[in-house]
């Protein structure tokens, strides 16, 4: 295997792209976005459950390629349980990670999300990491369509 | 070997040797391009044409006395007149330069329905404005450019644009056509020459005639078609006719536009400007003949002076005695060689489990759009990239194709005249690799 393929497709990234974890519409959901890639077409939408300011429940649905899968499914892990300032936290720390040029990093505190890090040396899918947190935005910030154009 | 055969024989590494930028190592790995579709390489012929009209002859055209501006208009009509044998159009009056085969669709869709004259009734159509109602047919595989144009001056009029449906192979349904062409006062019907994501070659000349029987016209998008068909417009009947040159190995932002001239002459023009008009006065203005009514401002001169080069190149490749000559016997040598490389890798992909290859069509250039069961287009494209393969991966600008066949988008391999058996082996190699990861 190409190790510059194996920098981008992370082992998490291809079990979560295999086997999405929250992978279901959310029927008691109380906020919800569907976001979309023109570009490759991606397509996901984002259920939300709130309580107290917290992410009590999240879910995903739709098709997209296995990095927007595997981002979103990491997403619903990563957030769920977490206050909506830390959620927004971890996006924020998450943007920065697969955007930032710069080598030197540390970004140990996303846990698993780190392995999304190998895609800023491919700019054309950054947005497919970042389509399902935008969608997440999107539904917190209660709009109904997100898009990475 | 016989003289017959020594004639026939099609020297691709030669002409790869004429393509530059082939040498090129993507992370250390040889390129292999097959994304062709979406652009072509530059031989050196186009990229010296370029490089000598900027050192030696660079002027603005049809408007100095000067030394210069004589060279550059010069080399300007010259290439037209070798867009125009390309075409086989009867004038270069009939070949307008536009900046891309999008841009000459656009001028159709502003210009066609807009003349009040009384004479209005025209060859096989009508010129008069567009009444609601009023249906404009178009084709189910056009890319987004002969589909949007429509829906805008549908908008703005009241027409209908209604598609015309294709079938599970790939080709437009012929009898759904002729349905349609029953249906309500049927104007015009948009249809692509080649399909850019299916491959599909169309049968202009019978879907022409058809159009032409109840009074339509037939604007045709050969974007597809310039890079593969040797194309004769006379014969095909189309009353317009686009290229996106870039696509012929010429530069990018030039695009030419055939149109009839009976109805280019009866057509308002499309943007105001300078070089488009006879005499300007606030009390009224009167326009340059043809082409020149229909191109407003200063051209993409380079890029027309590249374009001959490119299409000068193309014949050199060929025998005969006239550039047509070589142009036709040029196109049928190296289309041959393309069309053997894909059905080459057309077999040997079906042969990889989970494949599927969309566009069976009968009449197919070297055009193949697949996916792979379990795995996104775009992963595929990714992974290809890492073997050095370069394809293109997504919709195409065609999402209604897809939607079609029900798939968010495919991977797409298109061959050019440069192409080889290791291009193809390579692809095939990618491919087979490709569900170890991701399944």
């Amino acid at each position: 295997m190409n190790p510059d393929l194996r920098e981008l497709y992370q082992e998490t990234i291809l079990d979560h792209n295999r086997h999405p974890r929250n992978r279901r519409k959310l029927e008691e959901a109380d906020a919800e976005a569907h976001g979309h890639n023109p570009l490759c077409g991606d397509n996901v939408t984002v259920y939300v459950q709130t309580e107290d300011g917290k992410v009590t429940d999240i879910s995903f649905d739709g098709n997209g390629c296995a990095i927007s899968t595997a981002s979103a499914s990491l997403m619903t892990e990563a957030v769920k349980g977490k206050t909506l300032e830390e959620a927004e936290a971890i996006f924020k720390e998450f943007q920065e990670m697969v955007t930032s040029t710069e080598q030197e990093q540390d970004h140990s505190e996303l846990g698993d999300l780190e392995v999304f890090a190998g895609v800023r040396e491919y700019p054309v899918r950054i947005k497919c990491a970042t389509l399902p947190w935008h969608t997440l935005n999107a539904a917190l910030k209660g709009s109904e369509s997100a898009t990475t154009e | 070997m016989s003289a017959a055969a020594l004639a026939s024989h099609y020297d691709v590494e030669r002409i790869r040797g004429d393509f530059p930028i082939l040498e090129t190592l993507v992370r250390g790995r040889r390129l292999v391009y097959l994304d062709n579709a979406a652009t072509s390489q530059k031989p050196v012929a186009v990229i010296k044409a370029l490089r000598e009209y900027w050192e030696t002859s660079n002027a603005n055209v049809h408007r100095g006395v000067h030394f210069l501006s004589m060279k550059a208009t010069t080399q300007f009509d010259k290439a037209r007149e070798t867009v125009r044998v390309f075409l086989n159009a009867s004038s270069t009056q009939e070949i307008i330069f536009t900046k891309g085969c999008s841009e000459g669709i656009n001028l159709v869709a502003a210009s066609l329905f807009s003349t009040a004259s009384p004479k209005s009734s025209h060859g096989n159509g009508s010129l008069s404005p567009l009444e609601p109602g009023d249906v404009l047919l178009v084709s189910n595989m056009e890319h987004h450019s002969n589909i949007v144009p429509w829906q805008l001056l549908a908008a703005r009029t009241g027409a209908i644009v209604k598609p015309i449906p294709i079938t599970d192979q790939g080709e437009i349904d012929q009898n759904a056509y002729d349905d349609l062409l029953g249906q309500g006062r049927v104007r015009l019907v948009a249809v692509n020459h080649v399909s850019n994501s299916l491959g599909t070659i169309n049968p202009i000349k019978l879907m022409s005639q058809k159009a032409h029987a109840i009074g339509a016209f037939v604007m045709v998008d050969g974007a597809q078609a310039g890079p593969h068909l040797s194309i004769d417009v006379q014969d095909l009947d189309a009353d317009f006719y686009t290229l996106s040159c870039h696509k012929i190995y010429a530069p990018t932002g030039i695009g030419v536009l055939y149109g009839k001239k009976t109805l280019l002459e009866a057509m308002p023009p499309y943007q105001g400007g300078g070089d488009m008009i006879r005499t300007v006065d606030f009390s009224g203005t009167t326009f340059a003949e043809l082409p020149f009514k229909f191109e407003a401002g200063t051209p993409n001169i380079s890029g027309v002076i590249g374009l001959g080069a490119a299409i000068e190149y193309l014949a050199s490749l060929g025998q005969g005695e006239s550039l047509r000559e070589k142009l036709v016997h040029s196109f049928a040598q190296f289309s041959d060689h393309e069309n053997r490389l894909a059905r080459q890798a057309e077999d040997q992909l079906r042969q990889v489990s989970g494949v599927r290859i969309y566009g069976q069509a009968k009449e197919k250039a070297s055009v193949i759009s697949f996916t792979i069961d379990g795995v996104h287009p775009h992963d595929i494209g990714t992974f290809l990239d890492a073997e050095g393969v370069a394809v293109r991966a997504g919709h195409h600008c065609c999402m209604p194709v897809m939607t079609r066949y029900g798939i968010p988008a495919t991977a797409r391999a298109s061959f050019a005249l440069y192409n080889t058996e290791a291009d193809v082996e390579a692809l095939v190699k990618a491919v087979s690799n490709v569900k170890e990861m991701f399944a």
